[in-house]
Protein backbone atom coordinates (compact mmCIF):
# COMPACT_ATOMS: atom_id res chain seq x y z
CA UNK A 1 0.00 0.00 0.00
CA UNK A 2 1.34 3.42 -0.74
CA UNK A 3 0.16 6.74 0.72
CA UNK A 4 -0.09 9.51 -0.97
CA UNK A 5 -0.96 13.23 1.32
CA UNK A 6 -3.59 15.72 -0.19
CA UNK A 7 -4.42 19.28 0.89
CA UNK A 8 -7.72 20.43 1.89
CA UNK A 9 -7.44 23.76 2.94
CA UNK A 10 -5.53 23.21 6.43
CA UNK A 11 -6.26 19.65 6.61
CA UNK A 12 -3.52 17.39 5.19
CA UNK A 13 -5.58 13.92 3.75
CA UNK A 14 -3.67 10.23 3.88
CA UNK A 15 -5.14 9.18 0.25
CA UNK A 16 -4.11 5.24 0.26
CA UNK A 17 -3.11 3.34 -3.12
CA UNK A 18 -4.44 -0.44 -2.37
CA UNK A 19 -3.43 -1.92 -5.50
CA UNK A 20 -2.44 -0.56 -8.76
CA UNK A 21 -4.51 -1.29 -11.76
CA UNK A 22 -4.87 -4.69 -13.05
CA UNK A 23 -6.49 -4.04 -16.32
CA UNK A 24 -8.37 -0.98 -18.01
CA UNK A 25 -10.56 0.95 -16.12
CA UNK A 26 -10.77 4.07 -14.02
CA UNK A 27 -9.81 4.24 -10.06
CA UNK A 28 -12.25 2.78 -7.52
CA UNK A 29 -12.37 4.96 -4.84
CA UNK A 30 -13.31 3.55 -1.55
CA UNK A 31 -14.87 5.76 1.09
CA UNK A 32 -14.77 4.50 4.97
CA UNK A 33 -18.18 4.64 7.27
CA UNK A 34 -18.19 6.78 10.29
CA UNK A 35 -14.97 6.27 12.84
CA UNK A 36 -13.33 3.77 10.40
CA UNK A 37 -9.92 4.27 8.39
CA UNK A 38 -9.42 2.75 5.14
CA UNK A 39 -8.52 -0.88 4.89
CA UNK A 40 -4.99 -2.10 4.30
CA UNK A 41 -5.85 -4.32 1.45
CA UNK A 42 -8.38 -4.41 -1.47
CA UNK A 43 -11.66 -5.85 0.22
CA UNK A 44 -13.22 -8.81 -1.07
CA UNK A 45 -16.14 -7.48 -3.03
CA UNK A 46 -14.21 -4.85 -4.83
CA UNK A 47 -11.76 -7.61 -5.72
CA UNK A 48 -12.62 -8.12 -9.52
CA UNK A 49 -12.40 -4.38 -10.20
CA UNK A 50 -9.54 -3.91 -12.74
CA UNK A 51 -8.46 -0.38 -12.50
CA UNK A 52 -6.38 1.00 -9.40
CA UNK A 53 -8.15 0.55 -6.21
CA UNK A 54 -7.90 3.64 -3.50
CA UNK A 55 -9.24 4.58 -0.44
CA UNK A 56 -9.10 8.36 1.24
CA UNK A 57 -8.75 8.81 5.19
CA UNK A 58 -11.52 11.29 5.64
CA UNK A 59 -10.67 14.46 7.82
CA UNK A 60 -9.96 13.27 10.94
CA UNK A 61 -9.85 9.44 10.28
CA UNK A 62 -7.06 6.96 9.64
CA UNK A 63 -3.95 8.80 9.08
CA UNK A 64 -5.64 12.40 8.23
CA UNK A 65 -4.88 15.55 10.46
CA UNK A 66 -7.51 15.49 13.45
CA UNK A 67 -8.67 19.51 13.26
CA UNK A 68 -8.49 21.30 16.20
CA UNK A 69 -11.84 21.69 18.42
CA UNK A 70 -14.23 19.85 15.94
CA UNK A 71 -16.69 22.05 13.51
CA UNK A 72 -17.72 18.54 10.84
CA UNK A 73 -20.11 18.57 8.46
CA UNK A 74 -20.78 15.71 5.75
CA UNK A 75 -19.95 19.26 3.54
CA UNK A 76 -16.36 19.02 4.94
CA UNK A 77 -16.00 15.25 3.72
CA UNK A 78 -17.14 16.14 0.56
CA UNK A 79 -14.36 18.58 -0.03
CA UNK A 80 -11.81 15.81 1.09
CA UNK A 81 -13.41 13.50 -1.71
CA UNK A 82 -13.00 16.76 -4.02
CA UNK A 83 -9.70 16.76 -2.88
CA UNK A 84 -8.96 13.39 -3.93
CA UNK A 85 -11.21 13.72 -7.03
CA UNK A 86 -8.73 16.69 -8.10
CA UNK A 87 -5.49 13.82 -7.56
CA UNK A 88 -7.41 10.86 -9.28
CA UNK A 89 -9.14 12.24 -12.47
CA UNK A 90 -12.42 10.34 -12.98
CA UNK A 91 -13.16 7.85 -10.67
CA UNK A 92 -15.92 5.44 -9.22
CA UNK A 93 -16.87 5.78 -6.03
CA UNK A 94 -17.84 3.17 -3.30
CA UNK A 95 -19.14 4.31 0.31
CA UNK A 96 -19.58 2.50 3.18
CA UNK A 97 -22.24 4.44 5.90
CA UNK A 98 -21.48 7.91 6.25
CA UNK A 99 -19.04 7.22 3.47
CA UNK A 100 -21.89 6.40 1.12
CA UNK A 101 -23.67 9.59 1.79
CA UNK A 102 -20.66 11.43 1.31
CA UNK A 103 -20.40 9.88 -2.14
CA UNK A 104 -23.99 10.76 -3.13
CA UNK A 105 -23.06 14.47 -2.63
CA UNK A 106 -20.17 13.65 -4.59
CA UNK A 107 -22.16 12.54 -7.18
CA UNK A 108 -24.49 15.54 -7.08
CA UNK A 109 -21.59 17.85 -6.50
CA UNK A 110 -19.05 16.56 -9.40
CA UNK A 111 -20.72 14.80 -11.56
CA UNK A 112 -18.52 14.60 -15.02
CA UNK A 113 -15.61 13.40 -12.53
CA UNK A 114 -17.66 10.83 -10.63
CA UNK A 115 -18.45 7.83 -12.92
CA UNK A 116 -21.09 6.14 -10.82
CA UNK A 117 -21.72 5.76 -6.64
CA UNK A 118 -22.43 3.07 -4.74
CA UNK A 119 -24.09 3.08 -1.39
CA UNK A 120 -23.72 0.26 0.74
CA UNK A 121 -24.41 -0.07 4.31
CA UNK A 122 -21.77 0.72 7.36
CA UNK A 123 -21.34 3.33 10.35
CA UNK A 124 -22.93 6.50 10.14
CA UNK A 125 -25.33 5.85 7.03
CA UNK A 126 -28.76 6.73 9.51
CA UNK A 127 -27.02 10.63 10.36
CA UNK A 128 -29.03 12.35 12.90
CA UNK A 129 -32.46 13.06 12.46
CA UNK A 130 -34.34 13.85 9.68
CA UNK A 131 -35.09 16.95 10.85
CA UNK A 132 -32.89 19.00 13.12
CA UNK A 133 -32.43 17.70 16.59
CA UNK A 134 -31.22 19.76 19.99
CA UNK A 135 -27.90 21.29 19.49
CA UNK A 136 -25.05 19.26 21.86
CA UNK A 137 -22.45 20.91 23.62
CA UNK A 138 -21.18 18.77 25.64
CA UNK A 139 -17.21 18.82 26.13
CA UNK A 140 -15.67 16.14 25.02
CA UNK A 141 -12.62 14.87 27.05
CA UNK A 142 -11.02 12.40 24.92
CA UNK A 143 -9.74 15.03 22.23
CA UNK A 144 -6.49 14.49 19.74
CA UNK A 145 -7.39 10.58 19.82
CA UNK A 146 -8.07 8.96 16.41
CA UNK A 147 -11.04 8.64 14.82
CA UNK A 148 -11.15 11.93 16.61
CA UNK A 149 -14.05 11.89 18.92
CA UNK A 150 -15.70 14.93 17.59
CA UNK A 151 -16.04 13.52 14.59
CA UNK A 152 -18.11 10.29 16.12
CA UNK A 153 -20.12 13.02 18.07
CA UNK A 154 -21.00 15.59 15.16
CA UNK A 155 -20.93 13.30 12.13
CA UNK A 156 -23.49 11.09 13.81
CA UNK A 157 -25.84 13.65 14.05
CA UNK A 158 -25.79 15.44 11.13
CA UNK A 159 -29.46 16.31 9.68
CA UNK A 160 -30.43 14.04 6.82
CA UNK A 161 -33.35 15.80 5.65
CA UNK A 162 -34.20 13.75 2.10
CA UNK A 163 -35.01 16.87 0.47
CA UNK A 164 -31.88 17.55 0.59
CA UNK A 165 -30.39 14.56 -0.84
CA UNK A 166 -32.94 14.38 -3.36
CA UNK A 167 -31.00 17.64 -4.99
CA UNK A 168 -27.76 15.53 -5.31
CA UNK A 169 -29.71 12.59 -6.98
CA UNK A 170 -31.59 14.89 -9.26
CA UNK A 171 -28.63 17.01 -10.46
CA UNK A 172 -26.58 13.67 -11.01
CA UNK A 173 -29.33 11.96 -13.29
CA UNK A 174 -29.99 15.23 -15.15
CA UNK A 175 -26.40 15.42 -16.02
CA UNK A 176 -24.60 12.25 -15.89
CA UNK A 177 -23.36 10.60 -18.68
CA UNK A 178 -24.83 7.15 -17.31
CA UNK A 179 -28.61 6.32 -16.97
CA UNK A 180 -28.33 5.33 -13.38
CA UNK A 181 -25.67 7.18 -11.78
CA UNK A 182 -26.45 6.42 -8.14
CA UNK A 183 -27.06 3.04 -6.84
CA UNK A 184 -28.06 1.30 -3.87
CA UNK A 185 -26.47 -1.74 -1.92
CA UNK A 186 -27.26 -1.15 1.64
CA UNK A 187 -29.97 -3.33 2.61
CA UNK A 188 -30.69 -0.83 5.60
CA UNK A 189 -32.44 1.90 3.95
CA UNK A 190 -33.36 5.08 7.08
CA UNK A 191 -35.80 7.35 5.74
CA UNK A 192 -33.63 9.26 3.78
CA UNK A 193 -32.12 6.51 1.60
CA UNK A 194 -35.29 5.30 0.81
CA UNK A 195 -36.39 8.15 -0.63
CA UNK A 196 -33.02 8.25 -2.72
CA UNK A 197 -33.27 4.69 -3.80
CA UNK A 198 -36.90 5.24 -4.98
CA UNK A 199 -35.84 8.27 -7.19
CA UNK A 200 -35.97 8.17 -11.13
CA UNK A 201 -32.00 7.60 -12.18
CA UNK A 202 -31.33 5.45 -9.16
CA UNK A 203 -30.63 1.37 -9.16
CA UNK A 204 -30.76 -1.25 -6.33
CA UNK A 205 -27.78 -3.73 -7.01
CA UNK A 206 -25.43 -5.29 -5.09
CA UNK A 207 -22.12 -4.15 -4.81
CA UNK A 208 -20.71 -6.56 -7.47
CA UNK A 209 -23.35 -5.82 -10.17
CA UNK A 210 -23.02 -2.15 -9.74
CA UNK A 211 -19.50 -2.28 -10.50
CA UNK A 212 -20.10 -4.13 -13.42
CA UNK A 213 -22.59 -1.47 -14.35
CA UNK A 214 -19.72 1.49 -14.14
CA UNK A 215 -16.60 -0.44 -15.15
CA UNK B 1 -7.59 29.85 30.10
CA UNK B 2 -7.43 33.09 30.32
CA UNK B 3 -4.48 35.36 29.37
CA UNK B 4 -4.52 38.91 28.93
CA UNK B 5 -3.49 40.60 25.87
CA UNK B 6 -2.31 44.62 25.31
CA UNK B 7 -5.04 46.79 23.47
CA UNK B 8 -2.97 48.79 20.47
CA UNK B 9 -4.31 52.19 20.50
CA UNK B 10 -7.06 52.55 17.24
CA UNK B 11 -5.57 55.41 14.38
CA UNK B 12 -9.27 56.80 14.07
CA UNK B 13 -11.42 57.05 16.63
CA UNK B 14 -15.54 57.30 15.98
CA UNK B 15 -17.74 59.45 18.13
CA UNK B 16 -18.97 57.21 20.92
CA UNK B 17 -16.82 54.12 20.36
CA UNK B 18 -15.26 53.14 23.33
CA UNK B 19 -12.41 50.46 23.39
CA UNK B 20 -13.00 47.47 25.64
CA UNK B 21 -12.13 47.78 29.36
CA UNK B 22 -10.75 43.82 29.70
CA UNK B 23 -9.71 41.52 26.89
CA UNK B 24 -8.39 38.02 27.04
CA UNK B 25 -8.90 35.18 25.85
CA UNK B 26 -10.85 31.51 26.45
CA UNK B 27 -9.63 28.06 25.19
CA UNK B 28 -12.49 26.39 23.34
CA UNK B 29 -11.00 22.81 22.83
CA UNK B 30 -7.94 24.30 21.55
CA UNK B 31 -9.65 27.04 19.72
CA UNK B 32 -8.27 30.70 21.18
CA UNK B 33 -11.38 32.80 21.70
CA UNK B 34 -10.70 36.44 21.95
CA UNK B 35 -13.24 37.72 24.70
CA UNK B 36 -14.08 41.63 24.73
CA UNK B 37 -15.77 43.62 28.32
CA UNK B 38 -16.86 46.72 28.24
CA UNK B 39 -18.03 47.77 31.95
CA UNK B 40 -17.77 46.88 35.77
CA UNK B 41 -16.50 43.54 36.23
CA UNK B 42 -18.78 43.06 39.65
CA UNK B 43 -21.87 44.35 37.28
CA UNK B 44 -24.58 41.45 35.89
CA UNK B 45 -23.50 40.26 33.02
CA UNK B 46 -24.82 40.94 29.40
CA UNK B 47 -23.39 38.52 26.69
CA UNK B 48 -23.82 40.08 22.96
CA UNK B 49 -22.97 37.69 20.02
CA UNK B 50 -22.42 39.21 16.81
CA UNK B 51 -23.54 38.07 13.36
CA UNK B 52 -21.32 36.45 10.00
CA UNK B 53 -18.33 38.11 8.78
CA UNK B 54 -18.29 40.25 11.36
CA UNK B 55 -16.67 40.59 15.53
CA UNK B 56 -17.16 42.25 18.86
CA UNK B 57 -15.66 45.19 18.43
CA UNK B 58 -18.34 46.14 15.94
CA UNK B 59 -20.41 46.81 19.64
CA UNK B 60 -17.83 49.18 20.51
CA UNK B 61 -20.62 51.62 20.51
CA UNK B 62 -23.64 49.81 21.44
CA UNK B 63 -22.09 47.90 24.47
CA UNK B 64 -20.79 50.90 26.47
CA UNK B 65 -24.38 51.98 26.54
CA UNK B 66 -25.17 49.37 28.31
CA UNK B 67 -22.14 49.56 30.78
CA UNK B 68 -23.05 53.00 31.49
CA UNK B 69 -26.48 51.31 32.33
CA UNK B 70 -24.91 48.94 34.69
CA UNK B 71 -23.67 45.79 33.07
CA UNK B 72 -20.63 44.07 32.29
CA UNK B 73 -20.84 42.98 28.59
CA UNK B 74 -19.12 40.53 27.30
CA UNK B 75 -18.43 39.82 23.95
CA UNK B 76 -16.41 37.92 21.81
CA UNK B 77 -14.55 37.12 17.98
CA UNK B 78 -15.86 33.91 16.86
CA UNK B 79 -13.61 31.54 16.03
CA UNK B 80 -11.69 32.61 12.30
CA UNK B 81 -13.49 35.87 13.34
CA UNK B 82 -11.47 38.95 14.87
CA UNK B 83 -9.00 38.45 17.39
CA UNK B 84 -9.94 34.78 18.02
CA UNK B 85 -7.60 31.60 16.29
CA UNK B 86 -8.39 30.32 12.95
CA UNK B 87 -8.74 26.87 12.76
CA UNK B 88 -9.51 23.59 10.59
CA UNK B 89 -13.01 23.76 10.69
CA UNK B 90 -16.12 25.69 10.93
CA UNK B 91 -19.76 24.85 11.38
CA UNK B 92 -22.76 26.27 13.33
CA UNK B 93 -22.48 23.75 16.12
CA UNK B 94 -18.80 24.53 16.81
CA UNK B 95 -19.96 28.14 17.27
CA UNK B 96 -22.78 27.25 19.46
CA UNK B 97 -19.60 25.33 21.81
CA UNK B 98 -17.51 27.64 21.39
CA UNK B 99 -20.01 29.89 23.21
CA UNK B 100 -20.28 27.65 26.02
CA UNK B 101 -17.15 27.62 26.84
CA UNK B 102 -17.03 31.78 27.16
CA UNK B 103 -20.37 31.26 29.27
CA UNK B 104 -18.54 29.05 31.27
CA UNK B 105 -15.64 31.34 32.04
CA UNK B 106 -17.97 34.47 32.86
CA UNK B 107 -20.59 33.18 34.55
CA UNK B 108 -20.82 29.20 35.13
CA UNK B 109 -24.23 27.71 35.45
CA UNK B 110 -25.95 30.91 35.75
CA UNK B 111 -28.40 32.72 33.72
CA UNK B 112 -27.49 36.10 32.62
CA UNK B 113 -29.23 38.11 29.45
CA UNK B 114 -27.97 37.80 26.17
CA UNK B 115 -28.37 39.62 22.93
CA UNK B 116 -27.48 38.48 19.40
CA UNK B 117 -27.37 40.36 16.08
CA UNK B 118 -28.08 38.41 12.98
CA UNK B 119 -26.35 35.18 12.73
CA UNK B 120 -25.50 35.71 16.79
CA UNK B 121 -29.37 35.86 17.13
CA UNK B 122 -29.87 32.77 15.46
CA UNK B 123 -27.19 31.07 17.65
CA UNK B 124 -28.38 32.04 20.78
CA UNK B 125 -32.12 30.99 19.64
CA UNK B 126 -30.23 27.23 19.52
CA UNK B 127 -28.65 27.35 22.76
CA UNK B 128 -31.43 28.29 24.48
CA UNK B 129 -33.11 24.99 23.51
CA UNK B 130 -29.74 22.78 23.74
CA UNK B 131 -28.78 24.79 27.22
CA UNK B 132 -31.80 26.72 28.44
CA UNK B 133 -30.20 27.15 32.07
CA UNK B 134 -27.96 29.78 31.03
CA UNK B 135 -30.42 32.61 30.04
CA UNK B 136 -32.17 35.17 31.90
CA UNK B 137 -33.58 37.24 29.26
CA UNK B 138 -32.77 37.17 25.42
CA UNK B 139 -32.71 40.25 22.51
CA UNK B 140 -32.76 39.13 19.41
CA UNK B 141 -31.75 42.05 16.61
CA UNK B 142 -32.16 41.26 13.25
CA UNK B 143 -31.21 36.99 13.83
CA UNK B 144 -34.56 35.49 12.69
CA UNK B 145 -34.27 33.66 9.47
CA UNK B 146 -37.74 32.72 7.63
CA UNK B 147 -36.33 31.72 4.23
CA UNK B 148 -33.32 30.70 2.81
CA UNK B 149 -30.99 33.45 1.15
CA UNK B 150 -30.72 33.71 -2.40
CA UNK B 151 -33.50 34.25 -4.63
CA UNK B 152 -36.73 31.64 -4.21
CA UNK B 153 -36.89 29.11 -6.47
CA UNK B 154 -39.14 26.53 -8.68
CA UNK B 155 -38.23 23.24 -8.24
CA UNK B 156 -36.88 22.15 -10.67
CA UNK B 157 -34.12 24.80 -10.88
CA UNK B 158 -32.92 24.02 -7.46
CA UNK B 159 -31.11 21.19 -7.73
CA UNK B 160 -29.18 23.18 -10.43
CA UNK B 161 -28.63 26.28 -7.85
CA UNK B 162 -27.14 24.15 -5.44
CA UNK B 163 -25.01 22.64 -7.85
CA UNK B 164 -23.85 25.97 -8.69
CA UNK B 165 -23.42 27.02 -5.07
CA UNK B 166 -21.57 23.81 -4.04
CA UNK B 167 -19.33 23.90 -7.45
CA UNK B 168 -18.23 27.49 -6.27
CA UNK B 169 -17.21 26.24 -2.40
CA UNK B 170 -15.23 23.66 -3.57
CA UNK B 171 -13.69 25.24 -6.16
CA UNK B 172 -12.94 27.90 -3.19
CA UNK B 173 -11.72 24.81 -1.08
CA UNK B 174 -9.12 24.00 -3.46
CA UNK B 175 -7.32 27.31 -3.27
CA UNK B 176 -8.04 27.87 0.41
CA UNK B 177 -5.42 26.80 1.72
CA UNK B 178 -2.37 28.87 0.71
CA UNK B 179 -5.21 31.86 0.86
CA UNK B 180 -4.87 35.09 2.16
CA UNK B 181 -6.87 38.26 2.28
CA UNK B 182 -5.81 41.15 -0.58
CA UNK B 183 -4.04 44.29 1.21
CA UNK B 184 -5.50 47.63 1.08
CA UNK B 185 -5.69 51.38 2.70
CA UNK B 186 -7.76 52.00 5.75
CA UNK B 187 -10.23 53.75 2.91
CA UNK B 188 -9.93 50.76 0.41
CA UNK B 189 -11.10 48.04 2.74
CA UNK B 190 -13.69 50.20 4.34
CA UNK B 191 -14.96 50.32 1.19
CA UNK B 192 -15.08 46.99 0.52
CA UNK B 193 -16.52 46.69 3.08
CA UNK B 194 -19.47 49.07 2.29
CA UNK B 195 -20.84 46.50 -0.14
CA UNK B 196 -22.04 44.33 2.51
CA UNK B 197 -22.56 47.18 4.49
CA UNK B 198 -24.29 49.74 2.61
CA UNK B 199 -26.20 52.18 5.37
CA UNK B 200 -23.16 52.62 7.49
CA UNK B 201 -20.99 55.59 6.93
CA UNK B 202 -17.66 55.48 5.51
CA UNK B 203 -16.09 57.18 9.04
CA UNK B 204 -18.06 54.25 10.64
CA UNK B 205 -16.64 51.61 8.33
CA UNK B 206 -13.01 53.29 8.63
CA UNK B 207 -13.07 52.54 11.99
CA UNK B 208 -14.08 49.42 11.85
CA UNK B 209 -11.13 48.75 9.70
CA UNK B 210 -8.79 49.86 12.34
CA UNK B 211 -10.03 47.51 15.15
CA UNK B 212 -10.96 44.27 13.07
CA UNK B 213 -7.95 44.34 10.06
CA UNK B 214 -3.90 44.51 10.70
CA UNK B 215 -1.56 46.37 9.63
CA UNK B 216 1.39 44.37 7.56
CA UNK B 217 3.97 45.81 5.77
CA UNK B 218 1.72 45.98 2.37
CA UNK B 219 -1.42 47.05 3.99
CA UNK B 220 -4.24 46.20 6.00
CA UNK B 221 -6.14 42.75 6.20
CA UNK B 222 -9.26 41.65 7.63
CA UNK B 223 -8.44 39.69 10.39
CA UNK B 224 -11.39 37.31 8.90
CA UNK B 225 -10.25 33.51 8.14
CA UNK B 226 -9.65 33.94 4.34
CA UNK B 227 -11.18 30.14 4.26
CA UNK B 228 -14.40 31.32 5.34
CA UNK B 229 -16.78 32.04 2.71
CA UNK B 230 -19.88 33.75 2.53
CA UNK B 231 -23.18 31.90 1.49
CA UNK B 232 -23.55 29.01 2.88
CA UNK B 233 -25.99 25.29 1.56
CA UNK B 234 -26.31 22.23 3.92
CA UNK B 235 -29.90 20.34 4.58
CA UNK B 236 -30.27 23.53 7.39
CA UNK B 237 -33.53 25.12 7.11
CA UNK B 238 -34.98 28.57 8.31
CA UNK B 239 -37.88 26.84 10.43
CA UNK B 240 -36.02 25.29 12.52
CA UNK B 241 -34.64 28.45 14.19
CA UNK B 242 -38.24 29.29 14.35
CA UNK B 243 -39.66 26.20 16.34
CA UNK B 244 -36.94 27.00 18.53
CA UNK B 245 -38.28 30.45 19.36
CA UNK B 246 -41.64 29.18 20.14
CA UNK B 247 -40.26 27.56 22.71
CA UNK B 248 -37.80 30.14 24.41
CA UNK B 249 -38.94 29.78 28.46
CA UNK B 250 -37.49 33.52 28.71
CA UNK B 251 -38.73 36.92 28.61
CA UNK B 252 -37.89 37.95 24.41
CA UNK B 253 -37.43 40.90 22.19
CA UNK B 254 -37.13 40.30 18.97
CA UNK B 255 -36.38 43.38 16.30
CA UNK B 256 -37.00 43.11 12.98
CA UNK B 257 -35.95 46.08 9.92
CA UNK B 258 -37.70 46.88 6.68
CA UNK B 259 -35.06 48.14 4.68
CA UNK B 260 -33.32 45.22 2.28
CA UNK B 261 -29.58 44.72 2.70
CA UNK B 262 -26.74 42.05 1.38
CA UNK B 263 -26.09 40.70 4.87
CA UNK B 264 -30.00 40.87 6.07
CA UNK B 265 -32.46 37.93 6.04
CA UNK B 266 -35.35 40.30 4.77
CA UNK B 267 -37.44 38.66 7.41
CA UNK B 268 -40.72 40.70 7.95
CA UNK B 269 -43.07 40.79 10.84
CA UNK B 270 -46.04 38.87 9.62
CA UNK B 271 -43.98 36.05 8.56
CA UNK B 272 -42.71 35.54 11.96
CA UNK B 273 -44.93 36.81 14.40
CA UNK B 274 -46.99 33.15 15.24
CA UNK B 275 -43.55 31.65 16.60
CA UNK B 276 -42.91 34.45 19.13
CA UNK B 277 -43.25 33.20 22.27
CA UNK B 278 -45.73 33.99 25.08
CA UNK B 279 -43.71 36.07 26.81
CA UNK B 280 -42.01 37.66 24.00
CA UNK B 281 -42.48 40.38 21.72
CA UNK B 282 -41.53 41.60 18.61
CA UNK B 283 -40.54 45.22 17.44
CA UNK B 284 -40.80 46.09 13.85
CA UNK B 285 -38.82 49.31 12.41
CA UNK B 286 -39.67 49.44 8.31
CA UNK B 287 -36.84 52.12 7.86
CA UNK B 288 -34.02 50.82 9.44
CA UNK B 289 -31.46 48.52 8.38
CA UNK B 290 -29.72 44.82 9.03
CA UNK B 291 -27.22 47.15 11.34
CA UNK B 292 -29.51 48.65 13.60
CA UNK B 293 -27.83 48.74 16.14
CA UNK B 294 -24.63 50.78 14.39
CA UNK B 295 -27.46 52.82 12.42
CA UNK B 296 -29.49 53.82 16.11
CA UNK B 297 -27.23 52.89 18.97
CA UNK B 298 -29.35 55.10 21.34
CA UNK B 299 -32.82 54.65 20.39
CA UNK B 300 -32.27 50.38 20.40
CA UNK B 301 -30.24 50.41 23.37
CA UNK B 302 -32.86 52.50 25.34
CA UNK B 303 -35.53 49.98 23.77
CA UNK B 304 -33.19 46.92 24.85
CA UNK B 305 -32.47 48.23 28.45
CA UNK B 306 -36.01 48.96 29.05
CA UNK B 307 -36.38 45.43 28.17
CA UNK B 308 -34.00 43.90 30.43
CA UNK B 309 -35.18 46.72 33.12
CA UNK B 310 -32.51 46.91 36.69
CA UNK B 311 -29.37 45.01 35.68
CA UNK B 312 -29.50 43.47 39.59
Amino acid sequence: MSTVTLQHNRIELALHQLRPATGEGRPLLLLHGLGERTPTSVPHDVERWQGSVWGLDFTGHGESTIPVGGGYSAEVLLGDVDAAINHLGNVTLVGRGLGGYVALLAAGARVDAVHGAVITDGPGLTGGSYESSVPQSARLMDQGQIPDPYALHELSRDVRAADYALDFVQYSVANSELAEPINVSALYRPTWLAEVAAAPGVASLPLGDALNLYR
Amino acid sequence: MRSSLTQVESPRTFPGAVAPQRHYRVDADGVGIAVNEWGDQRDPVLVMVHGGADFSRTFDVFAPLFAAAGWRVVAWDHRGHGDSDHTHLYSFEADLRDATRVLDAVAPRRPVAVLGHSKGGAILTSLAEAQPFRFRSFINLDGIPYRRPGPDLPEYQRADALNTEITGWLEHRRRSATGSRKPGTIEELASRRAQMNPRLSTEWLEYLVTVGAREDADGWRWKLDPSMRMGGFGPWKPEYGLFRLAGLGVPFLGVLVGADEPMGWGTKSHQVEKWIPVNGRLEYFDDLGHFIHIEQPKMVADMALEFLGAPA
